[in-house]
């Protein structure tokens, strides 16, 4: 173990976001392409294109969120469970959901029946709009705080529901995921399609990287309002990882706390906003590649603007202030986070230039003349 | 208090949905070497046949494995969803695992099954059969995390419970993987999902000999499952889990239970062939036994006694008393501070911790506990005999059933004879009993380790989620449904492409192209 305990817990909250943000970049189109696919796809030849532009990326691309599941298991047990348990209804939907995917992509166009496709095209919607709507949804909940505590026995009781997590400002997060997957979704379409879909998605990028900033602007002024939290008490950065040892304020605007702490990191959801406008313009003077690379760091600052402003919480608890999880004590134990670290550092550099070959094989638009010629192997 | 009915139906919800699950992973497994091997035929011979084998049985593969990963995604969900208290207590120790299973094996696979299915005109010959190779090495890494994950389940060595954390925690990595229960574990589930994989080969290509379509085609399939196949199913009986039930207590317990072994006889003990066990009585009725052959198989020694299920019951007496000890100190550590006699007392007692925590169905507070609940606990941390006597001798009746058609497919296919009405009918008929062999496997398996999710740690009604029932009925209902709904369109699917057969493949030269002369 070459680094100390506090170091890998720092460590590991970095490799948490490196993969929600991987997923967000990868899975993000997938989901924002599954959205567009009823509305940008006119008939079948064109749906196909849109639904073929993903075949045989999406499945890897899916993986970074099961793994960011598996990931927050093994390094964050505890928020793993109070996660999983108390949004339970709204996991449960998003699984629904996902479930559709694999197959919808598999089965839609092994046969011809045109009632069959559209049902799946339905079906692949679904899919890409109810998690992308939840995952903004349980984030914006988890900036409002969650209701549930542990007992003696570190058993977790959540005191919410799930109408409760509907609430406005969370509703306000899911507008911003949707909004910035869609957009980020259309650039994808951008760079793999031509013609017709191509057009259509020139036209709607602007459209969602504006409501996207809207929204986020709008929730970033809500923030500075909310219920903030802070530890009150002592921090012990390498004691083992028990919750309920410590004290835990909150106040109004707290979460600005670390941004006026350290001013340099409100260049973070500064450069959300500067790069929404940069794929906008990239999309319209027809970059798309670049476009992509914008929307991606769109993405990223987005997400780190949220985690730099919870940092060091988890998951705060709103109705026991002493059970919320913070970085420096709900992670696993300093062993398991060091075995974790060596086989991350081996694997993620491996699996970026596994995929990356994968996407260079694959390059090139799709077409409906492509589709035509291979209409018995394509999706 | 978590409620009696929550955990009974979040255990339904778990065996149905790693049930069904487990409908999908075995094919996996088996047939993306089945279709490496034909692939790489295919690159070695140069002959088209072969890759039409491998992009046929792909498109069936494909079909499956949609509704694989469809149902995986439930599996990674669940432990937190369902299982929240064990996710807690056991995260440090069984998250690790799940974690680099996604790292080193689920991106593999997920990421070259794209450039399996459309990497065709895109990669020259070779890179295209390394990527099925990764495919396959990708699926099989995969069940191998799952059961070292597994395997601590049932046996969990290399972790310590901490009471300053309140949870199971990592002390020895090499022995997580290295647990003897997990290796076991790994090389029979595989080899069952190569026998199954084989067996569905075998049986749709028996199925097109007997049609006298594609005959070229079927019986090249029919050569590779009957070979594959055998060696298989050889390595899931003669490799099978008999040698990881010597680790744990509570493996022993599993091996007695599935025996029907209720006293420890002088060694070797005989093997029960069948008979009417009772739990209550503890004594089987009209059991028909074979002398030393238990002793030899269970033990692989002739002078080792099995333990029998009394003998454990009044050594498990002694450790729910002892976990009482131990859960006593451990409420003074949890709340006075972690003094370093008080330490030292509870290190000695907490190897039994979990049978004190097997109290908490009887009494809350453990402490309390009448000589009555602490029989009553000691009973229960027996497992039920009857269902695990019966499923074993299914999964086990299935498996020597495989062994004989494989065998005798393998030798009529080497000696170029494998048009025999007989064997062609065998080969379709044995189809269901690989996946009937998984299903009663997972459940002697899971259902031979209650009353605990890990083995003599945590008792599963502690491990459930604080949900309520109306939660668990409407998950269960949604599952049920949706997972109902697939199957019925998976199986259309895959019997309207079994029939279509290499027909499917649009080439131009299969049974219905050149019958009718126009494709389907």
């Amino acid at each position: 173990m070459i680094f100390d305990y506090e170091t890998l817990r720092l460590i590991w909250w970095l490799f948490l976001g490196v993969l929600l943000i991987g997923f967000a970049i990868m899975g993000g189109f997938d989901l924002g392409v599954a959205m567009l696919l009823p509305f940008l796809g006119k008939n079948d030849s064109e749906r196909r294109v849109i639904i073929n532009s993903i075949r045989a990326t999406w499945e890897g691309n899916h993986v970074w969120f099961v793994t960011a599941g598996g990931a927050l298991f093994a390094a964050w047990p505890p928020a793993y469970a109070v996660a999983f348990s108390g949004f339970y209804f709204a996991l449960l939907l998003t699984l629904f959901a996902l479930f559709l995917r694999p197959i919808g992509f598999d089965y839609r166009s092994k046969l011809p029946s045109q009632r069959w496709r559209s049902n799946w095209d339905n079906a692949l919607f679904v899919g890409g709009f109810v998690p992308a709507l939840i995952f903004g949804v349980a984030f914006g909940n988890l900036l409002v705080g969650v209701p549930f505590h542990f007992d003696n026995d570190m058993r977790i009781f959540y005191e919410g529901s799930f109408w409760g997590l509907l609430n406005p400002f969370a509703l306000l997060a899911g507008l911003v995921s949707l909004s910035m997957l869609l957009m980020h979704g259309a650039v994808y379409l951008q760079v793999k399609t031509d013609d017709v879909i191509y057009q259509r998605c020139k036209t709607i990028v602007p459209i969602f990287a504006g409501i996207t900033l809207l929204a986020f602007g709008l929730a970033g002024i809500w923030v500075a309002n909310l219920n903030g939290y802070h530890i009150s008490s002592v921090i012990q950065p390498n004691a083992a990882s028990n919750p309920l040892l410590k004290q835990v304020t909150q106040a109004p605007g707290l979460w600005l706390d670390n941004y006026q702490q350290r001013p340099l990191l409100w260049l973070i959801p500064g450069l959300a906003f500067i790069a929404g406008i940069v794929t906008s313009v990239l999309s319209k003077n027809d970059r798309p590649g670049l476009a992509f690379i914008s929307s991606s760091l769109m993405l990223s600052s987005i997400i780190l603007t949220a985690g730099c402003a919870m940092f060091p919480f988890l998951i705060p608890s709103s109705s026991a202030l002493s059970s919320s999880l913070t970085v420096w004590d709900a992670s696993a134990s300093h062993k398991t986070l060091s075995i974790i670290f060596w086989v991350t550092v081996i694997f993620l550099p491996l699996i970026i230039i596994y995929t990356s070959w994968v996407f260079r094989v694959l390059r090139g638009k799709i077409t409906v003349a492509h589709i035509k010629a291979n209409d018995h192997t394509a999706y | 208090m978590i409620s009696e009915s929550v955990v009974e139906l979040s255990r339904w919800q778990f065996a149905a949905t790693s049930l069904y699950h487990f409908l999908f992973v075995p094919v996996t497994l088996g047939l993306t070497f089945l279709l490496a091997i034909m692939e790489s035929t295919y690159v070695m011979t140069g002959k088209e046949i072969y890759k039409d084998m491998t992009q046929f049985w792909g498109k069936l593969f494909g079909i499956n494995f949609a509704l694989g990963v469809t149902t995986g995604l439930t599996m990674e969900f669940e432990f937190g969803m369902n299982w929240s208290y064990f996710s807690q207590y056991v995260g440090d120790v069984f998250g690790a695992p799940l974690a680099i299973e996604g790292l080193m094996a689920f991106f593999l696979e997920s990421t070259f099954v794209g450039l399996f299915f459309f990497g065709w005109d895109k990669l020259s010959r070779g890179q295209h059969l390394a990527v099925t190779w990764l495919v396959a090495l990708g699926s099989n890494l995969s069940a191998l995390w799952i059961l070292v994950a597994n395997g601590w389940m049932q046996n969990p060595v290399g972790a310590e419970f901490n009471p300053e954390t309140m949870r199971m925690e990592i002390t020895s990595f090499a022995q997580l993987l290295f647990n003897p229960a997990a290796q076991v574990k790994f090389v029979h589930t595989v080899a069952a999902g190569y026998a199954t994989a084989s067996a569905f080969v075998l049986g749709i290509s028996a199925y097109y000999i007997l049609k006298g379509r594609d005959t070229a085609f079927a019986r090249r399939s029919y050569t590779i499952a009957a070979g594959f196949g055998l060696a298989a199913t050889l390595s899931v009986i003669v490799l099978g889990d008999e040698s990881g039930y010597t680790d744990g207590e509570v493996q022993k317990a599993k091996l007695a239970a599935i025996e029907a072994e209720w006293h420890t006889e002088p060694a070797p003990a005989s093997f029960t062939v069948i008979g009417l066990p009772d739990q209550d009585k503890m004594e089987t009725r009209y059991a028909v036994q074979i002398p030393w052959v238990l002793g030899l198989i269970g033990t692989r020694s002739a002078d080792t006694p099995i333990t029998g299920l009394v003998d454990i019951l009044e050594k498990n007496r002694g450790r729910v008393r002892n976990g009482m000890k131990a859960y006593a100190l451990l409420q003074i550590l949890r709340t006075g501070g972690m003094d370093a006699t008080t330490l030292a007392e509870f290190n000695r007692y907490k190897q039994d911790l979990g049978y004190g925590l097997l109290l908490k169905r009887y009494t809350e507070t453990v402490l309390d506990a009448t000589d009555e609940q602490i029989e009553l606990a000691a009973k229960y941390s027996l497992p039920r005999v009857v269902p695990l006597f019966w499923t074993f001798r299914v999964m086990v009746l299935c498996g020597f059933i495989m062994l004989g058609v494989f065998f005798y497919a393998f030798i009529a296919s080497s000696v170029r004879k494998c048009r025999q009405a007989l064997l062609l009918r065998l080969s379709v008929a044995i189809m269901p009993l690989p996946w009937i062999a998984c299903e009663t496997g997972w459940f002697v398996a899971e259902f031979g380790r209650q009353p605990w999710t890990i083995a003599e740690i945590l008792p599963t009604f502690l491990s459930a989620s604080s949900l309520t029932e109306l939660d668990m009925y409407l998950s269960l209902a949604g599952y049920i449904g949706l997972y109902t709904l697939f199957l019925v369109i998976e199986l259309f699917l895959m019997l309207k492409f079994i029939k279509l057969g290499p027909s499917s493949l649009h080439k131009g030269r299969y049974h219905f192209e050149i019958a009718e002369g126009v494709a389907p």
